[in-house]
């Protein structure tokens, strides 16, 4: 990389391997690099018309961190030579998963003010790595939303449009990442609250496999279902924090032995000659918006031009996915989340007048949690009760054998799976608040993945009347690597055609003047 | 086959111990009829021959050595409790008047 001088506003836009390459030149120190990104936040996070992608900003340690990272590298010799290779670009983390030092609100009230006792074993591995950790990101409540809209604190706006939403449950994390905030953040996926806010914002998230990443220390949503991943702007970016995050657990007994390896280096290869992409036939057509199909027809052709060998294949349990993730998401979140009862952490109400334990829980449950959470906790009671137990949630296990079937059957023809990753772009705020059905078809393509284990990942695929569409690829389980393969080579194919990043066709994001970044007068 | 009750969903909100008034249980009654009503196909192809899976990728007999480790202290367990006393949570009486 030749000798440039970079000012702030080019700094932030790098990806975070060119963040790290200057790091290491020494061109710029972590410090600058950090400072860079909280003055991004306080430019257009903040204040009434901010982006409000953080619920909490960790000025003080970020910047101390940062100047460890710096005094290493000075002093040179072994513990330099030592330093992880993204050591000093900062990082966001999604408030679901749990911090010293921080506080973590999982975005509920619940939860409010709580400040966790350990680490999570991801944030573990992000400070010995030695990654300056930014704050914490803005998420549904729980992680149960595809808008933001569920959080207890407030909306994050999309930075593409701030009437709209930054998809969820992860649209802070999103956020933060496409308005140049972070160039790196945390999130978690259980239906494809990694995929659609990557996708609705014009960045790339990726699922990996279940058990590729450990979830101690991630407040639990659906346990079989959910997994920590990677949100960045560019798909080498996610694989090198997916190297930095994964690997197995003793803590976690879900985790896979063996570490997912080789993933940034399929991410480099960008030689997709023969590679087998298969359309799957039930995620696209009706409830598809016309744009996102158009997008979504144009990077298969790109795919095909690039060598790719592309045919159609059928999965045809996906019209029951929905069904059965609606049936075992709540059913385990009714489970997971029946520890906040106001007795060993979070905000205990007492009723009136005082009242017995139960009294005291029912008045706790009922202030702490908002109308989804409790919504689908009342679902998930409902379909385990005795009478209904082996219609719904024993009938929701056998679709989810027979989906696993139909992925089994595809990835014998294929090598990865294709989609558009969300049927919509973003939509306003308040326009699915009323209507938790349409609200969770947002979730249609995204979770055949969580059902099945395997992992998933959206990059940008363009643009629809200015807003980002994502195109979703699925590759077999621990079949991470063949993934970002594919991934990225449509991403570098697209921005040859683009000639840039996506954000580049977004004046609000390519504009340095911050004021434009935000929404409305400031 | 679903048809929710008031009734039912004050049932299911003791069971979740969770506070509802009548209004929210109204709601929460039509919501959740017309959510079951979108969800229950699954049981269309859910034949008596089709294995269920609880978990995606079965890992079974996940074992580690029996020795403590990694453990909070008791100042660590209790500095987030709403009450505590002695060591302990503390807790409003758990049958009426006593």
């Amino acid at each position: 990389m030749t000798e440039q001088n970079y000012t702030p506003d080019q700094l932030i836009r790098l990806s975070a391997l060119q963040m790290a390459d200057l790091l290491r030149a020494g061109t710029i120190t972590s410090v600058e690099l950090t400072q860079a990104h909280l003055d991004r936040i306080a430019d257009v996070d903040g204040g009434e018309s901010g982006i409000h992608a953080f619920l909490h900003v960790n000025t003080d340690e970020a910047l101390a961190v940062a100047a460890e990272v710096d005094a290493i590298r000075a002093a040179g010799g072994l513990e330099a030579d030592a330093l992880h290779p993204l050591a000093g670009v900062p990082i966001a983390v999604k408030d679901l998963i749990v911090t010293i030092g921080q506080p973590t609100t999982a975005g509920s009230k619940m939860l409010e003010g709580w400040m966790s006792p350990y680490d999570a074993t991801v944030v573990e591995k992000i400070r010995t790595a030695r990654l300056p950790i930014l704050g914490k990101t803005n998420l549904d409540e729980f992680a149960m939303g595809s808008s933001t809209e569920h959080s207890a604190f407030g909306n994050t706006l999309n930075p593409w449009d701030p009437a709209r939403i930054p998809g969820g449950s992860g649209g802070g994390s999103a956020a933060a990442v496409a308005a140049f905030m972070a160039p790196l953040a945390l999130g978690t996926d259980t239906g494809g609250s990694i995929r659609q806010p990557g996708a609705v914002t014009g960045t790339v998230g990726a699922k990996p496999t279940y058990g590729g990443v450990s979830r101690y220390g991630v407040i639990a949503m659906a346990s079989s279902l959910d997994q920590v991943g990677p949100v960045t702007r560019t798909v080498q970016d996610s694989a090198a924090l997916q190297e930095l995050i994964g690997g197995h657990d003793p803590r976690d007994s879900t985790s896979l032995p063996k570490p997912l390896e080789g993933l940034l280096t399929a991410a480099q290869q960008q030689d997709i000659t023969g590679l087998r992409i298969g359309i799957v036939k039930e995620l696209q057509g009706e409830g598809y918006q016309a744009g996102v199909l158009e997008r979504f027809q144009e990077a298969v052709k790109v795919l095909e031009d690039a060598g790719a060998v592309v045919q159609e294949v059928s999965c045809p349990h996906f019209g029951y996915a929905l069904g059965a993730y609606y049936l075992i998401m709540p059913s385990e979140v009714s489970s997971n989340l029946a520890k906040f009862d106001g007795v060993r952490y979070g905000n205990r109400v007492v009723p009136d007048g005082g009242g017995t334990i139960e009294q005291v829980m029912g008045a706790t449950r009922a202030a702490g949690f908002g109308e989804e959470v409790k919504r689908r906790i009342i679902l998930g009671t409902y379909a385990l009760s005795a009478g209904y137990y082996d219609a719904y949630y024993g009938s929701a296990q056998k679709v989810r054998t027979l989906i696993q079937r139909d992925l089994e059957a595809a990835f014998d023809q294929v090598d990865v799976l294709i989609s558009p990753t969300s049927p919509t772009t973003a939509f306003a705020f308040g326009e699915k608040l009323d209507d938790p059905l349409a609200m969770y078809l947002n979730d249609v393509a995204t979770i055949p993945a969580n059902l099945a284990g395997i992992p998933g990942i959206s990059v940008p695929g363009g643009l629809s009347e200015g807003l980002p569409v994502g195109v979703q690829f699925l590759a077999p389980v621990r079949g991470d690597a063949v993934m970002y393969r594919a991934a990225a080579a449509l991403e570098s194919r697209l921005e040859q055609q683009w000639g840039g990043p996506i954000w580049q066709q977004s004046e609000r994001l390519a504009a340095t003047d911050h004021s434009q970044t935000a929404g409305g007068d400031r | 086959m679903s048809a929710i009750t008031r009734e039912d969903v004050a049932h299911l909100a003791r069971l979740a111990h969770i506070q509802m008034d009548g209004e929210e249980l109204d709601r929460m009654a039509g919501e959740l009829d017309v959510i079951v009503d979108a969800i229950a196909s699954v049981s269309e192809v859910a034949s008596q021959d089709v294995p269920a899976t609880s978990h995606p990728i079965p890992l079974n007999n996940v074992f580690r050595e029996d020795t403590p480790h990694g453990m909070l202290t008791q100042e660590q367990a209790l500095a987030m409790a709403p009450d505590a006393e002695d060591g302990q949570f503390k807790v409003p009486a758990i049958l009426d008047g006593e």
